[in-house]
């Protein structure tokens, strides 16, 4: 009974991963890790938790970031990037090379990508870009062409604004003060962009009110939209149920799924935005849900995501040959081992 | 020579004392990700209702010094799904099932365990009563020795004779030794303790309570000092009483300060948040532990603290 006998060849793992380096960018962090097994096993939207403090911490929860880059150097490294917003993760920003954490990844729901070569459309929001460009590399490899739109407060907080640049079919930018680009939020420019671009598909990762307006604009557009949501986590490993958010399933069932293994990707279309942060009251064991003639429960459980339509019959968009194919949960991983 | 750890629980010997504690490792699933769910004592569910629960609103959860505020509301699947698809989970790795359960009125607990008692395979029974009884103008079962009792003595009715019933009792109370003997009259063969205490924190920035269900359940290393003294206190009153101890337990260290102090078991709750392997480590440590000090068995050292001090080192008396 051992951290180091995972059941799975693709779970998560829980590592001690040495700093190879911390460098400030702009208004952020980056640091990256030398972690090869989780290095080894990560698919572009996932993200890795980390415990803050050293030992005897009085901090207890982990601090989950989405992994920003993996790279083979030092049998393989794990790179996050964070901003400072409290006692954690200023403790972080003060890590040096050679210090020794205690990772555990890859964890959640990786973006899924197309089987065709389409034309995708990445949107971040502040530092929310970082998982986008793995996710770009993995889409150029199905052949499809990246478009990015990023946007932030201002430009030093606009994360990867180079890169898109340079590895963008285009690259648009947004800042709330002019210092970058154009002056407004992403969703001013979504609809110009999606034209120019001719977008099949967007992937969305930032703060929740960007996601929920990203979704509403796709949409409009009929575009299918994946979003990687922003939820606080305690554990990141799926048992806490703190980072819980009403998504509907295939079934229509709303059900307050997890954030961390039942996304952190997410159908935009299946978040219940306007009632994030409360219990709808017809949701999965809320006071209105009703067990239709008692429905035997779902294998699986919890967060219904595999080929989720819109709850009411009436806007039912049937599902595009463009449409990413929902991979099966990662959160059912039922059959380890063997 | 390897310290005997193995423990009884019931009819069942756990081959060690480490649990997990209810609450925080789901149905042990998550966990099997990162630990051999049978070499854990036992794993000890998350609380089980009759329906599907959605739980409460988020903020759920707040950090604070040491510890932590959690506002969860017993969100989970109902008992239909847990014995369909987690419970057979459980029995098919080895693991060993303490269920925990939960209810707003007597006649749930009791059907609850009627329920698992038709299942095969359940270890032991952990009765949650930190639930509002909506019976009795929504104050909590574990708060009154009289609610306690009653929802003890019809979850020992109702379940088959030889699963045990161990009651986990409120820390919030202002005599644990009274509800403690009100839980072991009505029938429970153990306790477990302690439950979180009630807490709250407020955003001084928004200047707003952050959880959104404004006060929380305190767990976390913060709380362990409390932990010793209700474990203390009840294995004064009741010294043949089984004790499942927890209580912000984050190393071996301290789940042998819980053992001395008079627990048989130890439940590992928010250390599993902080490192999801901390029932194997803990469990590693604490076979160190009483290698260093040359014990050859965990009964040995069940309850020593109460002794009378042979050692000729004694202790500063403080107050």
């Amino acid at each position: 009974m051992t951290a180091s006998e995972p059941e799975s060849e693709s779970g998560p793992l829980q590592v001690r991963g040495t700093v190879l380096t911390v460098r400030r960018i702009d208004a952020y962090y980056a640091m990256t890790l030398v972690a090869p097994g989780i290095a080894a096993r990560f698919k572009p939207g996932q993200f890795v938790a980390l415990a803050v403090g050293g030992p005897d911490t009085s901090m207890l929860l982990r601090r989950a970031f989405s992994i920003h880059d993996v790279r083979p150097d030092h049998g393989g490294t794990v790179e996050v990037v964070f901003a400072v917003s409290g006692r954690g993760t200023r403790w972080l920003a003060e890590r040096r090379a050679r210090d020794v954490l205690d990772v555990t990844g890859p964890l959640g729901r990786p973006f899924p990508v197309p089987r065709d070569p389409v034309s995708c459309l990445l949107v971040g929001g502040g530092y929310g870009s970082a998982p986008l460009f793995a996710l770009a590399g993995r889409l150029r490899e199905r052949r499809c062409s990246v478009d990015f739109l990023l946007g932030a407060a201002s430009g030093d907080r606009v994360f990867g604004a180079l890169t898109a640049r340079r590895t963008g079919r285009s690259a648009t930018f947004t800042t709330v003060d002019g210092s970058l680009g154009v002056r407004g939020i992403v969703t001013d420019m979504l609809g110009q962009v999606i034209h120019e671009a001719r977008t099949d598909v967007i992937y969305a990762c930032g703060p929740m009110p960007m996601l929920r307006q990203v979704t509403a604009l796709a949409r409009r557009y009929d575009l299918p939209v994946q979003v990687a949501v922003e939820e606080t986590m305690a554990c990141g490993i799926g048992v806490c149920m703190t980072c819980v958010l009403p998504v509907v399933g295939s079934d229509g069932i709303t059900r307050m799924a997890r954030s961390c293994v039942d996304g952190p990707v997410f159908r935009g279309e299946q978040v219940r935005w306007d009632d994030v942060g409360t219990i709808p009251f017809d949701a999965f064991g809320a006071p209105g849900w009703e067990p239709r003639a008692r429905r035997p429960p779902r294998p699986g459980g919890d967060g219904g995501q595999a080929g989720a339509g819109p709850k009411s019959g009436g806007q039912h968009r049937p599902s595009s040959p463009s449409s990413p194919p929902n991979p099966p949960n990662p959160a059912r991983r039922q059959n380890h081992g063997a | 020579m390897a310290p005997d750890l193995r423990t009884r629980l019931g009819n069942t010997e756990l081959p060690n004392p480490i649990l997990t504690a209810s609450g925080c490792a789901s149905s042990g699933r998550e966990l099997a990700q990162f630990i051999d769910v049978s070499k854990v004592g036992a794993i000890v569910t998350k609380s089980v209702m009759i329906a599907p629960r959605a739980g409460r609103p988020t903020p759920r959860m707040a950090e604070t010094s040491s510890g932590m505020l959690n506002s969860i509301g017993l969100q989970g699947p109902g008992i239909d799904a847990f014995l369909q698809r987690d419970l057979p989970w459980l029995l098919s790795r080895g693991a060993r099932a303490v269920v925990s359960i939960a209810g707003s009125t007597v006649d749930e607990y009791a059907e609850l365990a009627a329920r698992l008692s038709d299942a095969a395979g359940v270890t032991a029974i952990e009765v949650n009563i930190s639930c509002p009884n909506v019976e009795h103008r929504g104050q909590v079962f574990a708060c009154d020795a009289g609610d306690a009792g009653a929802v003890v003595a019809a979850v020992r009715a109702r379940t088959r004779y030889d699963i045990p019933v161990f009651a986990k009792l409120s820390p919030d109370v202002t005599d644990i030794v009274a509800i403690a003997r009100a839980c072991v009259s009505a029938g429970a063969d153990g306790l477990s303790m302690i439950n979180t205490l009630l807490g709250m924190a407020i955003d001084t920035e928004t200047m707003r309570p952050v959880l959104a269900g404004l006060t929380g359940g305190l767990s976390g290393p913060a709380i362990r000092p409390v932990a010793v003294r209700c474990i203390w206190q009840v294995r004064e009153a009741l010294p043949d009483v089984p004790i499942i101890g927890m209580g912000g337990v984050m190393t071996g260290r301290d789940a042998l300060e819980l053992i001395l102090a008079g627990a048989s078991m130890v439940s590992i709750g928010t250390a599993i948040f902080h490192d999801p392997s901390a029932c194997a480590r803990i469990l590693r440590e604490l076979d160190d532990e009483l290698a260093r000090r040359g014990i050859e068995r965990l009964s040995q050292v069940t309850g020593v603290a109460h002794e009378a001090r042979t050692a000729s080192r004694g202790r500063a008396g403080v107050g």
